[in-house]
């Protein structure tokens, strides 16, 4: 599935072959001039965009040492935004898993009306501004809020609480999962789940064995994808949260108040949140890169091992 | 009975996918379902397999009303067009996976699988993915997949439609062996009607949802119950004629006709076989130009243009017809040995008439 683009890549350019015309191989000289001027202009921007503001990241977390570095990641109320922010992703994910899993399979597998308008609904945390979306919770749940009234009598707290905080960031990173599965659920179309039936299996068994394997690598994407922004996710959050640190401060919520506070030190302890939270990111890449590489080597094996056969 | 149904009408919201089918297949027998597409076949197969539920009617497999039973509990092989094999299984996977759902001891399973790999011809392929696989390969394995559970019935939708012509008539004659040898009922929905005619015992036509025939191969070609049929399986060439004095007329050619009113249009029907070329003039009663040869095989067909501008189709094997020396643009003569009356599409047709050799005109007299 992967070795798609690549098989595009080897038709434009076809590499150096001694038999190949002469106005064929000025072609692909030019296409290759093309193809380096590319991948450099990729690589400057890469390199200019991502990494060097990345590595200043560490630079200024460390710029005043390694203890001071630990000494502001260890202090309670940072210790309580890393503890908040792993526990709203570890809510929003799973529920997003099971929402995207459910709108994918209905889009992918069934024809009703109103189909556009439920994608469309899909892509709207997408298109709207994420403090847009966390305005529209306060207006709707907040204590001059719709439901208000209702909440206070009930001693329930949503806005400047945490259900508040996930249930933001449910919101906005809603559209990860079931956009990941959409196209990978309609290719793979309703055939082998029919096929299974077919052999007996019932409807768990045949989501379990064939439904969801098939759209392993969609759905680990998303995860990751949802994982990312769920633990970064920034304007939502900040407009439910109330900023109270140590109890609805989330580390992106926890980076901005210590850079407020504009002395060497709280900006330094601010870069060290943000090195950690950066870290988290490389780590769900790092997640993703390995199971890619274990996913390539298991099909690399099954093939060798059946050709030599 | 292996399978039967009995008045089943699918409808599709408001559009008739199938109306009021009613036939059945005996034990063993390898049964085909042809038509052209759209003409409900494929949805037969479903409800047979319980993939879909008739709006009306009963289906019946081995005298068992299954019309109640999901499709879990019908006990079918089936094999999808596109075959649907498991993407993330490889070749042993899928096959054992009915049976691993059906909870088969492991030494079991493991002796059934292996006999079903030899006798599929994939020994050594039992790790292989599907996207490493042939087309032909694939094809094998689904049939495999859906006969390991051993089912009562074995359903095939369009088995031959996924692969290239190449290997699609070794893979007919392997389906009549397999079928053979295993003896299981197998129903196969195709809308080829030279593969029907080939593969079947039996062959039951669909068009626009409803059933037009069923009959052995030799039946449907021979005494095809109406006009869809008689074209539809084939080819047939087909002229409108006017009966005067109880003879149907077209141009020169002239088709007894009695029993039919004076005046009356009248479409005839004959097939290319029936229509005998010579190059010797003097040989048969009408003349024409051979106007092109297409080369199919071991048969030819030759297309006639009358002198009165009418064109016929013929065919002739390749030794007749380089013995009789004969070439594009040559003028030939020609007979038409049987033909038949055809009536409107749903009404029954009579028998096929046969023309008394006539004696051949004088040479450059066409009429």
């Amino acid at each position: 599935m992967r070795a798609a683009p690549l098989e595009v890549m080897t038709t434009f350019f076809p590499g150096k072959r001694g038999t190949a015309p002469r106005a064929a191989q000025r072609g692909v000289e030019e296409s290759s001039l093309a193809k380096w001027t590319l991948i450099g202009i990729a690589l400057v921007f890469c390199v200019g965009f991502l990494l060097l503001p990345l590595l200043n990241v560490f630079a200024q977390a460390l710029a005043k040492g390694g203890a001071h570095y630990w000494r502001s990641l260890t202090e309670p109320d940072s210790r309580a935004a890393i503890r908040l922010t792993l526990m709203v992703a570890a809510i929003c994910v799973p529920l997003n898993v099971l929402f995207g899993l459910a709108a994918a399979w209905a889009i992918a597998k069934f024809e009703f009306r109103g189909k556009p308008f439920l994608v469309t609904l899909i892509d709207l945390p997408f298109s709207v501004s994420p403090v847009v979306a966390g305005l529209m919770l306060v207006v709707l749940l907040g204590q001059q809020g719709f439901f208000g009234e209702w909440l206070a009598a009930h001693e329930i707290k949503i806005i400047f609480a945490v259900p508040g905080l996930v249930l933001a960031t449910v919101f906005i990173t809603f559209p990860f999962v079931a956009r990941e599965l959409i196209p990978v659920m309609q290719a793979a179309g309703t055939e082998q789940e029919e096929a299974a039936l077919t052999l007996g299996a019932s409807g768990w068994q045949t989501f379990w064995h064939v439904t969801l394997p098939s759209v392993k690598w969609g759905l680990i994407y998303g995860v990751i994808l949802c994982n990312a922004r769920a633990m970064g996710e920034f304007g939502a959050v900040s407009v439910v949260s109330g900023h109270i640190a140590g109890l609805t401060e989330t580390m992106p919520l926890r980076v901005q108040a210590l850079y407020e506070g504009a002395t060497t030190a709280t900006t330094a302890a601010a870069f060290a949140v943000a090195s950690l939270l950066a870290l988290l990111a490389l780590l769900t890449l790092g997640v993703k890169s390995a199971l890619e590489w274990r996913q390539a080597r298991a099909e690399r094996i099954a093939a060798s091992g059946a050709g030599q056969r | 009975m292996s399978i039967e149904l009995q008045g089943v009408t699918k409808k599709f919201g408001d559009t008739v996918a199938v109306n009021n089918v009613s036939f059945s297949v005996r034990e063993g027998e390898l049964m085909a379902l042809l038509g052209p597409s759209g003409g409900g076949k494929t949805t037969v197969l479903r409800l047979v397999a319980g993939l879909e539920m008739p709006t009306a009617g009963d289906v019946f497999i081995r005298g068992r009303r299954v019309n109640d039973l999901s499709v879990q509990q019908r006990n079918i092989g089936f094999v999808f067009q596109n075959y649907a094999l498991f993407k993330n299984m490889n070749v042993f996977r899928n096959i054992a996976f009915g049976l691993k759902i059906k909870k088969w001891k492991r030494a079991r399973m493991q002796a059934r699988i292996e006999e079903l790999l030899k006798l599929f011809g994939l020994e050594g392929l039992e790790r292989r993915y599907p996207h490493q696989l042939s087309g032909g390969q694939r094809q094998r394995v689904a049939i495999a997949r859906a006969l390991a559970p051993q089912p009562s019935v074995l359903l095939l939708d369009e088995p031959f439609g996924a692969v290239d012509a190449r290997i699609r008539q070794e893979l007919r004659e392997w389906l009549v062996t397999l079928h053979h040898d295993l003896n299981v009922t197998t129903v196969f929905v195709t809308h080829d009607q030279e593969e029907a005619l080939e593969v079947a015992n039996r062959i039951v036509i669909f068009s626009g949802g409803v059933l037009e025939q069923v009959g052995t191969p030799r039946e449907v070609y021979d005494q095809p119950a109406n006009e869809f049929v008689a074209r539809f399986i084939g080819a047939m060439n087909v002229l409108e004629a006017k009966v005067r004095e109880g003879v149907a007329r077209i141009g020169e050619l002239e088709f007894p006709a009695s029993g039919e009113a004076e005046g009356q249009q009248v479409r005839v029907g004959f097939r290319p076989y029936a229509v005998q070329v010579s190059a010797d003039l003097t040989r048969y009663r009408y003349h024409a130009v051979l106007q092109h040869t297409f080369f199919l095989g071991v048969l030819l067909r030759l297309e006639l243009e009358l002198p009165s501008g009418l064109t016929l189709r013929a065919r002739m094997t390749k030794e007749d017809y380089a013995q009789q020396g004969l070439e594009d643009g040559r003028r030939v003569s020609f007979q038409i040995r049987q033909y038949r009356l055809l009536a409107g599409e749903a009404a029954a047709l009579g028998p096929e008439a046969e023309l008394q050799p006539e004696t051949p005109p004088v040479l450059g007299d066409y009429i």
